[in-house]
């Protein structure tokens, strides 16, 4: 998979940002699935990095490297200069790991109290319901809460011990759109703070509104790395969207055409030439409407970027 | 970013104290909602209780050197002792495991040793509530004779010994699926109940199953209850002792085993 790790020459930060978690050279295998190859990631301080991958990528096994929860097989992980698998540092780390419940019987004040409790200097209870959106929740059983809300009680979990970097693994999974915008103001928050963040996600969009950088991760390999604007730019042209009575078909022989696909009553296509494609549909075309020009999205960067794999 | 009052040990003496004591707490609370653990655990041995000990049997019938009421306290006592240690430690763990709350767990600072202290502590808890209730039970509807002394050796054995079958009971969680955990404890519980003379008392076990006997914990921890009112095989002590320490140990090993096993899985 060597060859698949593309330099894509990751931009340099500031002297003096000190890293605060890295994978170096990481590879990890499961019997024969090779999980992770050759990965170099590393979070500096009061940084975002949004790790961005389809499942099965090998993101959760790069956070579980940092976890300390599993010991590479080759390379080195380092969290604040030290092996990770060694309890002592946990102190200055929150988690939010995708799991399935947390024990039912026990109320959220409850959960949360437990957790605050393995930390030095924890958020006082009220800030920290507070933050995960659970003020009045506090006496609710586990059992008792919504799907959203028991994603809440992760998330005050994981940033109740006031940590200096954080673990978010998916954290706004299956939340509406209200949850993940309170989730993300949170997070802002918290690096408005100097926290770190390590958030895995497969959602571009969340990628784009909260992360310093952006790190790709494509079948056990990194294959880009950068801000968002910089990921962008690798993808050439311009996106287009419009309704028109040519079909599918027409469309993909333009020349100039990239890509184009269907999406609900409109088409979505994507060209390095929009002025001539455009010109071509209008003359083709009179009755298209709705015309939309964009620069290309993250999707079709992170697209195009795996599909060259 | 403070680097400032993080040694690189993390917990003063007294932390790591409230952090095991708000463990075992919370897993106290937390097992106590749970009707179907708390109900079966102190239900079924009292009721076993209640029928063979006081009302289908006359208060001073003899049985095996003292009187029926007595005689069942200690063998339904050592009953209730497992169920409490085998339930409470080996469905929450496989559960935990499973849906990947032991990870979580593991990723914080707590130290490991903190969560299994915990579940013991609290099987230990369940395990003198529910002898309690036998002896209370036995003293104001069985004429049973219990003076505070023996009261407290008797609780003192039997929470003692629900040591090993905790040690179990993390074994059987560590291995078993969060769904078949359950079945494979009651596979194990009932029958060694049953042929260490929990049930029909070991004099009337034909001899095969009274050899057999000899390897099983729970006959070694009823017999020492038993020998506080004088009946049992009047074997001496120190050898129920090293059956259940042997024990204890060989199913902490098992678990150890488990939970390194689990260091190098991925759960989903």
């Amino acid at each position: 998979m060597a060859s698949a790790v593309a330099d894509w020459g990751v931009k340099t930060r500031p002297a003096g940002s000190a890293a605060v978690a890295e994978l170096e050279g990481v590879s990890k295998s499961y019997g024969q699935t090779r999980a992770l190859s050759g990965v170099n990631l590393t979070v500096r301080a009061g940084e975002l990095v949004a790790l961005l991958g389809p499942n099965g990528a090998g993101k959760t096994t790069a956070v579980k490297l940092m976890l300390g929860l599993l010991p590479p097989d080759a390379g080195k992980v380092r969290v604040f200069g030290q092996d990770p698998t060694q309890p002592a540092n946990r102190v200055r780390t929150g988690t939010m790991l995708q799991v399935g419940r947390a024990p039912e019987t026990l109320r959220v004040r409850e959960h949360i109290d437990l957790f605050s409790s393995y930390y030095p200097a924890p958020m006082p209870m009220d800030a920290v319901l507070a933050a995960a959106g659970l003020t009045g929740l506090e006496d609710r059983l586990f059992a008792d809460l919504s799907g959203g809300q028991r994603q809440r009680v992760l998330f005050a979990l994981a940033i109740c011990g006031n940590p200096d970097l954080l673990f978010l693994d998916e954290p706004t999974a299956g939340l509406d759109v209200e949850a993940r915008r309170m989730v993300w103001e949170q997070v802002r928050r918290l690096l408005g703070q100097g926290k770190s963040v390590l958030l895995t996600t497969h959602y571009l969009e969340e990628a784009d509104a909260l992360a310093d950088r952006i790190v790709v991760i494509h079948k056990g390999g990194i294959i880009a790395e950068g801000t968002a604007e910089e990921i962008k730019a690798r993808t050439t042209g311009r996106k287009m969207r419009f309704r028109s009575a040519l079909t599918l078909a027409d469309l993909q022989r333009m020349p100039g055409v990239t890509s184009v696909r269907e999406d609900r009553d409109a088409f979505e296509l994507t060209t390095a030439a929009p002025e001539s494609v455009a010109r071509e549909l209008l003359l083709r075309d009179t009755t298209l409407s709705g015309l939309e020009i964009t620069s290309a999205g993250l999707e079709e960067a992170f697209l195009s970027l795996t599909r060259k794999d | 970013m403070s680097t400032a009052a993080m040694t690189p040990m993390g917990f003063s003496r007294a932390q790591v104290a409230r952090i095991y004591w708000k463990e075992a707490k919370y897993e106290l609370l937390k097992m106590s909602r749970m009707k179907t653990y708390a109900l079966s655990v102190l239900g079924f041995p009292v009721m076993f209780y209640v029928l063979f000990g006081l009302l289908l049997n006359s208060r001073e019938q003899a049985l095996g050197g003292t009187t029926v009421p007595s005689y069942l306290i200690a063998s339904y006592g050592t009953f209730g002792v497992m169920g409490t240690s085998l339930f409470g430690t080996a469905a929450a763990l496989a559960s935990e495991r499973g849906l990947g709350w032991l990870q979580l767990k593991r990723a914080s600072p707590m130290p490991p040793a903190a969560y299994f202290a915990a579940k013991v502590a609290m099987s230990m808890v369940f395990s003198a509530l529910v002898v309690t209730l036998l002896m209370t039970l036995g003293v104001v509807f069985g004429g049973v004779h219990l003076t505070p002394l023996i009261a407290i050796k008797l609780l003192a054995i039997l929470v003692a010994g629900s040591l090993p079958f905790a040690a179990l009971g993390l074994g059987v969680g560590y291995f078993a699926g969060p769904n078949s955990a359950t079945g494979v404890i009651n596979l194990i519980y009932l029958p060694i109940s049953f042929c260490s003379g929990l049930w029909v008392p070991y004099m009337f076990l034909p001899k095969f199953l009274r050899q057999f006997a000899h390897v099983l914990p729970s006959y070694h921890l009823s017999q020492l209850g038993l020998s506080l009112f004088g009946a049992g095989q009047q074997e001496p002590a120190a050898t129920h002792w090293e059956v259940l320490l042997a024990f204890t140990l060989i199913c902490l090993g098992l678990a150890r085993i488990g939970f390194q096993r689990d260091k190098g899985k991925s759960y989903g």
